[in-house]
């Protein structure tokens, strides 16, 4: 175990608990409950077992040889995009379907933004038998339609959020609305290792099988440490979860990748660790996207899972005391190296994912021949959408495949 | 006059102190100086002055929307205290109601500075608990601002004690478990807790959330020393046909609560 946050959910000068006093016995309890659920062997057992025979871990540790030779280092990628519903964040969910089972609520309440969380919540739900309703800004609920369905089809009701921004953040105000008049029966099941304490840390323990599992796995395939980790950063659960087990081990680097968007100078990006200030944001402080008047200002990433104006505050504190370094990759690094990875591995990651790909180019470029683990969060079919757009991909081409045939449009 | 002198004033007088919120900027700012003018001359006793922010969670609809349309003029956190100032010089004690990082990008020291120069009586932070807020109550004391927290239903007792004991001015009793905006009935939950912090302060304990008419006032004020009215004042003006009548209803809505706290039933 970590051994922060400390008794009041700090992280050093950030985390802690900025919430209405309504819900503060709910964290209360929350904490509670989480801390005896961890310290059961029968429930730590039983997450154990829902995570191997149902989500399908331990995820595999891959050797990249050909991305390697690509790269000029040694690239591992962590399969976490083979993981049931195609993302670390089964392990979240399942984590805390449990807790809300053990604390005897029947109704779960989340965020999602483009639909990735609430597919995951939906399905935990469908799992353990629980009641699941899922807030998702107007906007993305248009964006993400098949999204929409997938939660549909696994029993969640789907609330489209008109307030705000109408986005993701919007969509987690809503929820807490939500919390605050139905606490006595309801979980709120947060994405991301972010919002106040418990949660950054207990989204954090439920997500650290992929760090523990991966320094196991480097070990046996490389006999040795890797010398950098990487991952994307937008809260910072699947981040969090591969950094927790060697925040220890002072040889590796760690490395947070967060949405560069068109670039941070352009002001339309993610970056939050990179270009926010400290403040306070959906219960914690941290680092925010925001004006000079402390109004959160809009994110803006190609990947829906990274656009999100706050950051967990253990990467805030991972960051100020620089034991982790936290970098910007911008929309078309992450989609050169969404297209490279599929092209020499086979493998179609996330652009979130793709966004860790990206920084791990740089840093091979920066350290060649060094071993880097990077964590592969999730799998990109849902993003085939943005990658039609964006490579024109699909579509005939008369110079190539087509050549000579183009009356008869494939 | 003091907030806590306008609580022992209405209570010499055996009724509640009525407790009136609008944000900011809404309609805008000139617009919202008079109304909260026009709110005191009706029958506030105190005044409660939002500061619009993107993130309201403890919000229902009303007040975003309001919040929001303030926002979207562009008011500013100057704007605020320049509301402030321009209300509290007519004599009714007037806090401001904020979400806690708007003051903290403000600077905290500043902001208690700048609120106390400009007459203002201290703030009520919706989202800001004692567990965090060393620095606003050095600030607070420093400044002898007031410190407004809130307790709620699900409080236990030893956090009410732990509560009250740090608020200055009066305590914020939440009526229900949910966001604010005008209820139909009446909480169950608004009288037992304001017996239980009566049991632990001697501070006045103001209700709020969901409060709508005279009725309603009357009803809360027969158990609380104060009762709180926002959402259903920020109704007014959102559904009237321009702002004259707007203000009309306005005052129409204060003149009725003040019969109401006065009632007591
Ligand atoms: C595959 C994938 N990776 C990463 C993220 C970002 O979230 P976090 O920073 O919490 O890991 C998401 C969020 O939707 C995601 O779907």
């Amino acid at each position: 175990m970590s051994a922060l946050p400390d008794e009041t959910g700090h992280f050093g000068r950030f985390g802690g608990r900025f919430m209405p006093e309504a819900l503060i016995a709910a964290h209360e309890e929350l904490a509670t409950a989480w801390r005896e659920a961890m310290a059961d062997p029968g429930f730590t057992a039983e997450f154990d077992r829902m995570l191997r025979e149902y989500a399908g871990t331990p995820s595999l540790l891959y050797d990249a040889t050909h991305l390697s030779e690509e790269a000029g280092a040694r690239i591992l990628l962590k399969r976490e995009d083979l993981n049931h519903t195609g993302a670390h964040k089964v392990r979240n969910v399942l984590g805390q379907a449990l807790l809300t089972k053990r604390m005897g609520k029947r109704r779960v309440i989340a965020e999602t933004g483009a639909g990735q969380h609430g597919v995951a919540t939906a399905t935990a739900c469908a799992y353990l038998g629980l009641e699941c309703v899922i807030y998702m800004g107007e906007v993305d609920t248009a964006r993400q339609s098949l999204n929409v369905a997938r939660m549909h089809l696994l029993g969640a009701e789907v609330i489209p959020v008109t307030s705000g921004s109408r986005t993701l953040k919007d969509a987690i105000n809503e929820a807490l609305r939500d919390w605050v008049a139905s606490v006595d029966d309801t979980h709120y099941m947060l994405g991301t290792a972010a919002g106040s304490h418990p949660f950054p840390a207990m989204v954090r323990d439920f997500c650290r099988g992929i760090g523990d599992e991966a320094r196991a796995q480097c070990l046996e395939l490389t006999g040795a440490l890797p010398d950098s980790v990487a991952a994307c950063v937008g809260g910072g659960s699947n981040a969090i979860g591969l950094f927790t087990a060697f925040v220890e081990d002072p040889a590796v680097a760690i490395f947070g990748f967060e949405a560069g968007g068109d670039g941070v100078d352009t002001g339309r990006h993610a970056a939050t660790i990179n270009a926010g200030q400290v403040g306070v944001l959906h219960g914690a402080r941290t680092y925010v996207l925001q004006d000079e008047d402390g109004q959160t200002t809009e994110s803006h990433s190609i990947s829906a899972g990274l656009d999100y104006p706050g950051v967990g505050p253990e990467h805030a504190w991972l960051a100020e005391t620089g034991r982790a370094s936290y970098r910007p990759v911008t929309d078309a690094a992450a989609m050169d190296a969404m297209a490279l990875l599929s092209r020499a591995e086979g493998i179609i990651p996330a652009i979130e994912s793709a966004h860790a790909v990206a920084g791990a180019l740089e840093v091979a470029e920066e350290q060649p021949g060094t071993t880097i683990l990077v964590n592969l969060s999730g799998r990109g079919d849902k993003d085939m959408g943005t990658a039609i757009e964006w490579f024109g991909l699909g579509q005939q081409r008369p110079d190539r495949e087509h050549a000579g045939n183009k009356d008869h449009p494939a | 006059m003091t907030v806590r002198t306008a609580f022992e004033k209405a209570a010499a007088e055996d009724r509640a102190t009525l407790v009136g919120y609008l944000p900011a900027g809404f309609p805008d700012v000139p617009g919202g100086i008079d109304a909260l003018r026009l709110m005191v001359d009706s029958g506030c006793d105190v005044l409660e002055v939002g500061l619009p922010y993107s993130d309201p969670v403890m919000d229902g609809p009303t007040i975003q929307a309001a919040a929001q349309q303030a926002l979207g003029n562009g008011v500013r956190t100057s704007d605020v205290l320049r509301t402030v100032e321009a209300v509290a010089a007519g004599g009714a004690p007037t806090l401001v109601m904020t979400y806690w990082n708007p003051v903290e990008r403000y600077g905290v020291q500043r902001f208690a500075r700048d609120l106390a120069a400009a007459g203002g009586a201290g703030l009520i932070t919706p989202d800001l608990v004692p567990d965090e807020a060393g620095e606003w109550e050095a600030a607070a004391d420093e400044h002898h601002l007031d410190k407004v927290f809130l307790v709620a239903p699900s409080t236990t007792d030893a956090r009410l004690a732990m509560t009250t004991e740090h608020c200055r001015g009066f305590v914020y009793a939440t009526a229900v478990m949910g966001v604010t905006g005008a209820r139909e009935a009446s909480s169950g939950l608004a009288g037992p807790l304001v017996r239980r912090a009566r049991a632990v302060t001697d501070l006045p304990v103001g209700v709020g959330l969901g409060v709508s008419d005279g009725r309603q006032a009357a009803e809360v004020a027969a158990y609380a020393d104060g009762v709180i009215v926002g959402s259903a004042f920020v109704r007014r003006l959102l559904d009237a046909d321009d702002r004259k009548r707007g203000l009309e209803a306005l005052a129409e809505l204060t003149r009725d609560l003040a019969d109401g706290v006065r009632v007591r039933a």
